[in-house]
Order: C-alpha cells, then structure tokens, then sequence
C-alpha cells in the first residue's frame, strides 16, 4: 500500500544547477540562478530567505512544477533516479498528488470553495488508485485525528469555510500525507496563522512527517519557525545559495555576513521610557460591528512621548481600538480623551485640529495610497489641507519630510508602483509626519516586510519619536517587534484588555493565563523550543 | 426588490408615453379634423384626464391582469372593432418565446461548450479561431447577418424558406422549420457574448492558488476546470445568459421585421408609430417583467451555486 520504494538515508532528490527564469516587462528574468540541492528520504530541509529570493519556485521547482509565466533554462530535478526537468506534464502529473504532494501557505485560498473537504483530502490519492474510496476516507479521517482536528469523523463533510483557518491548514496537511508521498513541500505553511495556532499546527505537522518518515522541504522567512522543523537550513538570496549546514550549527554558527544579519534583526530592543502623564485614554469604551460585540469595557492609557504595543491575536479587537480612537467606528458608550478634551466619537464632529494631531500608518502601504498620485500629491496633500502650506513652500517641506525618512528629492515625482515595499511604508509614514501629529497609530506596519526591511522601519520610527517627541499606538501580533520598540504593552485577547503595563512588568511572571498561552507560543530560536513546549503543555494537561 | 424595481419601471413607461411627440387623436383623425372632433375623440379615450389619474388607472387595471384596449379601430373611426391589448399582445407573445427558446436551446450549450473547451486550449490555434469566428459574427448588424443567412440557405440553396409568417394554426414541425433562420441569426448573434464570458470567467479562476493546489495534486486540465473551476464560475455565466436571453425577447425586432416574423417586438414598433399607447406600455411592461425575471433567474443561481450561502457556517 506504502508507495515508499526508497530507504532512510538514500538520496531522494538531487537539483543540479538549476536555472529558472520568470517573464515579466516584456522580458526574462533569472528567478533562480544555479542552485544544487540534495534532499535524503525522510529529512526536512528548511528554505529560508526574504520576499524574492526565490524560496517558493525552488519548492515547486523540487516537484518539478513551474509557475505559468516562468521556464527551467539549464539544470536537471532527479527525483528518485527520474529527470523531472525532462518530463511532460501529463508524466509530471502521475507524481504529483502521489509520490510528491504540496501544503501552501493560504488554505483558505487553496481549497476549491466548492467541494467538501474529504473529497478533497483523498481526490489525489483515490485517482492515482493507491486506495479504495472508503479506505483513503477512513485513512482521512484517521489522519484528521493525528492532526488533532475536532470531531474526525465528521470535520471532512464541511465546506472550507466552514471551518477556522488554522484547522484549514491541518486538513491540508491531511491532504498531502493521505497518499503517503516520498517528498511534501511546506510552502509558508503557517505564515498566515495566529502564533497560539501556530504553535498546535507545527507541532502536527512535525509529528506526523517523522510518523510516516516523509522527507520535505520546508520554505518560510520566519528562523525561528524553520529551526524547529528542518534537519537542515538552506539560506537562499537573489535567486542564489547563500549558505547551507545542520540546523543547530547554522543556528549557533552562521558563517555569511547576509545569515547573520538575518539573525541580528531579533536582538533589536528599545530602551524603556518610564511611563508620564497620559496623552490619550480610552474610559469604559463598548464598540460593535452591527450586532457583533469587538470591545467591551476597554480601558487604555498611553503616556505621552512612549510607545504602547497593543498586541493581540486575530480577532482581539486590536485594530478596532484605532478605529474608534480615530472616529471611523463611533463607540456605543465610554470616552476617549486626548490632550485633556473629550473627542465627539463620530469623524464628523472632529474639529480639524482633532483630526491633524491624531495620524493612522496602515499595514498595506500599497492600498493605503493612491496608485496614481506621486510622492509629491501624496504628502502635499495633508501639507495643503491641515496646515495650508502651498507651491514652493509645500515642495520644501516635502523634501525636508523625505529627507527625515532618509529618501531624497528624486523620489518626489514617482508613483507608488515605483518604490519598494519599504519605501512604500517610509512614504506613508512621511504623509502621517506631514500632518505635524503628536499621537500616530500604527497598524501592524512591519508585518508585510521582510525582517532586514522591518528592522528599518523600527529605527527610522524609533528616531522620528525622538526627534519629534511623538507617541505612538503600535497594534501587532509579533512579539519581536514589541520587544523592539515597546514602552508599555497592553494584552487584548476578544475585545477586552488581559493586561496592561510597562513591557518589563508583562513580559515577567506571573502572567494572566492568556498572556501566558501567547508569549510562549512565540517560537524561538531554540531547535528544541517545541519539543519542550509540547512536553510542558502535555504535563500540565495531566 | 423585482417588485419595487418593476413599480420605478412602470412609472418610466408610462412617463415616456407622456413624453412622445404627437398624440393618437391627432395622428389618426389627420390635420383637417377640428379642434371639437380632436377633443371628443380625446375625450372618449380619456386622454384629457390628468396624467397621475391615468397612471392610476392603469395602474390598477394591470394588477388585474387587464393591460387596457387598442386604441386602433374605436367607435369614432365607425364601428367598434377595437380589441383588448391582452388579446393582441398574448399570440405575439407566444411567437417570441417559441422563438427566443429556439434560439436558446441551441445557443447556451453551445456557448457553454465553445467556453469551456476554449478555456482548455487557451491559446491553441482552436481557440484562437472560435475567438475570431464567434467576434466576427457579433460584429455584424443583425440584419446583415440574417441577410447573409438568407442568401445562402434560402436563395441559392432553397434550405429553409426567407419569410417566417407563422399563425395560429401553424403546427409545431412547421413551426421550428419556418424560424429556423431567425433563430440561427439570433444564435449567431448571442454565441460570442456568452461563450467569450464562459470563457474569460474559467480563465479568471485559473489564476487561484486552489487550482495550482489541484494541479499540484495531478489533476488532468481537463478536470482542473470541470471539477475545480466550472463549479465555481456559474454566478458571472449565469448573469450573461440571463442578460442574452431577456435580449431574445426585448431585443429581437430588427430579426423579426427582416423574416416577417409576427412578434412581439414588431407589434410594439407598429403601435409606437400609430401612437397606440395601451399597446406600448403593454408590451414595454411585458419586456420589463422578462428583464427583471431573468436577471432575478441569474441571481438565485448565483446563490445557489454559492457554497458560502448555501452551506452557512
């Protein structure tokens, strides 16, 4: 029944000077440029890299898959003695689904809406007629309860949205083990979880890999994710191999000045501001979507001059906290007080003076800006419409604002399209600046950047609020990033306030229970950090 | 919400008779008659009531199933021949819809067909050729199509006959045979849209992580867009068709007025001419209904292929 023909230890997959090309701008670009990879059956090589060095079509290179719009120009993918690199599609096809299959990075977005998920789950195997219909169902639903996935037995008559995301992306590794493939590709598996689902996806994840004794490549940025996962660590850049070693050495010994600086963005850490008079407080606030509750009875100081990190996961409530602070989502009851005056709760009863001195920074840069104004149009205009600045004098200021973001003049005539994403989130911080704020809120402003990228921001942020005196409202789901700028943080877990202090007093024991459940589950760069996490959280349920 | 929408509808109507130039008294008693006879005339059809107290009227008689009677052929031209507009419009109706389904039945399989069997091949010399084809036939006036058609199937090959005169007593066989050229100009003229909308809203889906995850699970092109894609694309397919299907009825004149085909459109154009007004807003309010139904059809399939509505968490 097992399609396993090879052994421990074998070679299961070699690359050899692979070379893939992607089409865009009426041209071909090197995507990957010669890179060798060997994969023994039943080891976990970790992927690692930023946004566009090339990790994913690596991955899907492995199972000899290129995206539409790209091509293999030289190099051969020897799967178990065959040249994938050389095969048809409909050849490539017996493979996939069978002897390699894949888990991306969105299940919410990778399972056809459609159809059930059993049918899903055994679809591949059924037809590649490794099992019965009724056997490859009984395995998934088996399969479902090694995964730790509620109720096995029925969970698979659902549709994909009918159930969480982090259940999604268990059932699709469901999916990838139920023909027991020789190879599984984890691409971004967890990136897109909460970190307390995070920690139970892993965790699945790893154990059933080891059960069955799949090799897989495991492809995501997130070190401390791969260290707990892989046997071994490739670093890839541009395209290119940075390095590669054994995850414990390359963890404690990275030999490229690149790897290291990866490495040292997490030792970033802010200096504690004591806690001053408070510049903004919310009383007793209530908030609701239409019928549904987010906050209820939520108090919040912020002291002038600090930075306090809301920090929450998915659904806490985090992100409504700004918009009621910034009037887009009026408050049922309570206050919000800035500066010593109470502010209307609707937008429109803000006096502009209100308005300039409270700014929003968003996690999409890109949607956050109009795609068809210049750098100049978008800080010109809070420039013109809070302080009237016009003509020449706007075209000082903003290049004294870019200059304080440390982008030049010549940036001022380019559209969004033209700037990278940290530039992008630079632009947006100089149109918050423009308005000559005292309070910004940031709403999860790193987490769609790399690390190298993030910790830019973070300092460019950090010294702004020097210079500036400004106080910020900083909402995130990453504790590195608190640990990098927080004075204060406060906890939000379903629209109520856990806990709330100086980052030294949360981040130290005793904890509330959530607080507790959150910081751990924030892998580290501990390879055994799972391993005595699990342990610990199996004891205590005992 | 079909309901108000055909309420705002029926206002319109009834405001754009208001609107049209000329008025039937006029029209029909010819530039000699005097200013009495124009008003007794007027005055018997009840024209010279106020617009909202017509509306009204109107109004109500319609929700009774009662769209009025012809002006044509009143006591004041001679005897009474006038006929109720129910009377005039239900066999022209008829017509249409036999018409419209003819075209139908043959045009959404193969739209569907050309659609998806496009969308397999993208690219392919096939569906570059169905592209050029089915656009070249929508480019081309109707009448100029049903002309063409004409010409080769029935002046130099005698296939099917020019003139589609059916009546009453026509049975069904003759019936299909006689509109066979109108439905094919018809089919000709509605394929493009709905096989090029299959088309675009199967390649759209392609481009979603869930069909490169049935790929990367071997799954053949071929069941990639039956089994993953088709399923769902059916709410932007069922709109168009919807769309294309009310055009067969509401939109079908010019067809008919080239094959002397006794719709409903050429009764409507005849009675907009004569200023027969029960009759146009008769048939206007006739082709919103279909409009509004079908499109009303379009939604609920919408809804219905939709898991998310359907399946609620």
């Amino acid at each position: 029944m097992m399609n396993n023909k090879t052994k421990r230890g074998d070679v299961l997959l070699s690359i050899k000077g692979l070379k893939i090309q992607g089409f865009s701008d009426e041209k071909w670009h090197d995507i990957i440029n010669g890179i060798d990879l060997t994969l023994h059956a039943g080891e976990v090589l970790g992927l690692i890299g930023e946004s566009g060095a090339g990790k994913s079509t690596l991955g899907l290179a492995a199972m000899g898959y290129t995206q539409p719009g790209c091509r293999i120009t030289e190099g051969e993918i020897i799967f178990d003695g065959v040249d994938l690199a050389k095969l048809s599609d409909s050849e490539k096809r017996k493979f996939w689904g069978n002897r390699m299959t894949y888990v991306a990075q969105s299940a919410a977005a990778s399972f056809n809406p459609a159809r059930r998920l059993i049918v899903q789950t055994t679809a591949s195997t059924i037809r590649a007629g490794i099992k019965s219909r009724q056997d490859a169902y009984d395995d998934a639903k088996q399969l479902y309860d090694v995964l730790n996935l509620p109720d096995p037995d029925n969970i698979g008559d659902r549709y994909p949205h009918q159930v969480s995301g982090g259940q999604l992306q268990r059932v699709m590794t469901a999916m990838a083990m139920s023909p027991r493939p020789d190879l599984l590709v984890f691409d971004e598996p967890t990136t897109a979880l909460d970190v307390t689902t995070q920690v139970e996806v892993l965790a699945s994840m790893r154990s059933i890999v080891q059960e069955f004794n799949t090799a897989a490549i495991y492809i995501t940025h997130d070190l401390a994710v791969v260290a707990q996962m892989a046997d071994v660590i490739k670093v890839l850049r541009y395209g290119s191999e940075v390095e590669e070693a054994p995850t414990r050495e390359m963890l404690i010994a990275p030999k490229q000045e690149y790897t290291k600086s990866l490495w040292s963005v997490r030792a970033l850490e802010k200096p504690q501001q004591e806690a001053q008079a408070s510049v903004l407080s919310l009383k007793g606030i209530d908030a609701s979507y239409g019928s549904a509750k987010v906050l209820n009875n939520v108090n919040i100081e912020i002291p002038k001059g600090s930075t306090v990190a809301i920090v929450g996961e998915s659904g806490s409530g985090k992100s409504t906290a700004a918009r009621v602070i910034t009037g887009l989502l009026p408050q049922k009851s309570g206050i919000v007080r800035f500066d010593g005056e109470d502010l209307p709760p609707e937008l429109a009863r803000r006096s502009k003076e209100q308005k300039r001195r409270i700014q929003m920074i968003y996690q999409m840069a890109d949607t956050a800006m109009n795609p068809r104004q210049t750098v100049r149009e978008i800080i010109g205009r809070p420039l013109d419409f809070y302080l009237g600045i016009r003509g020449a004098a706007q075209t000082r200021r903003v290049t004294d604002l870019l200059e304080m973001i440390e982008l030049d003049a010549s940036f001022m005539e380019r559209l969004p399209a033209e700037l990278s994403g940290g530039q992008k989130q630079r632009i947006c911080i100089a149109r918050a600046l423009a308005a000559e704020p005292d309070f910004i809120i940031c709403d999860e402003v790193t987490s769609a950047l790399d690390q190298i990228v993030q910790e830019g921001i973070l300092k460019l942020l950090m010294r702004l609020q020097e210079e500036l005196g400004l106080t910020y409202m900083f909402i995130t789901h990453d504790i590195s990033t608190v640990n990098a700028i927080a004075d204060q943080v406060v906890v939000m877990n379903q629209g109520e306030v856990v806990e709330q202090g100086l980052k030294t007093d949360v981040f130290q024991p005793p904890h509330p229970d959530y607080t507790a459940l959150l910081l751990s589950s924030v892998p580290e760069m501990d390879p055994d950090w799972l391993t005595n996490l699990i342990g610990k959280r199996a004891d205590a349920g005992h | 919400m079909g309901a108000a929408t055909l309420f705002v509808v029926s206002i319109i109507i009834f405001s754009a008779m208001e609107l049209l130039p000329g008025d039937f008294g006029e029209t029909i008693l010819g530039q000699a008659a005097t200013e009495e006879t124009v008003a007794a005339f007027r005055r018997e059809l009840g024209l010279d009531q106020p617009a909202v107290v017509r509306y009204g009227q109107w109004v109500v008689a319609v929700l009774q199933g009662d769209l009025g009677t012809s002006f044509s052929g009143r006591n004041a031209s001679g005897t009474d021949r006038s006929r109720e507009v129910v009377d005039l419009v239900i066999p022209r109706l008829r017509n249409t819809l036999f018409l419209a389904s003819m075209a139908a039945l043959v045009a959404v399989p193969l739209s569907l067909f050309l659609g998806i069997s496009t969308a397999l091949y993208r690219n392919s010399f096939y569906d570059r050729s169905v592209n050029t084809a089915t656009l070249t036939t929508i480019s081309f006036p109707e009448f100029f199509v049903a002309y063409i058609l004409i010409l080769f199937l029935s002046s130099l090959n005698s296939v099917f006959p020019s003139l589609a005169n059916v009546d009453a007593n026509t049975h069904f066989g003759e019936r299909i045979y006689r509109a066979a050229l109108p439905a094919l100009t018809l089919t000709l003229v509605i394929v493009a849209h709905m096989m090029r909308m299959t088309r675009a809203a199967i390649i759209n889906l392609l481009a979603s992580p869930y069909i490169q995850m049935a790929r990367l699970s071997g799954a053949s092109p071929t069941e990639v867009i039956l089994k993953h894609a088709l399923p769902n694309a059916w709410a932007p397919i069922a709109t168009v068709i919807a769309f294309n299907l009310a055009y067969l009825v509401v939109g079908v004149v010019v067809v008919e007025v080239v094959f002397v085909y006794p719709g409903i459109g050429q009764l409507m154009v005849d009675a907009v001419a004569s200023r027969d007004i029960p009759v146009v807003q008769g048939c206007a309010l006739i082709f919103a209904i279909t409009y509004i139904l079908l499109n009303l059809t379009a939604d609920i399939i919408g809804i219905v292929t939709n898991p998310r509505l359907l399946h609620p968490k």
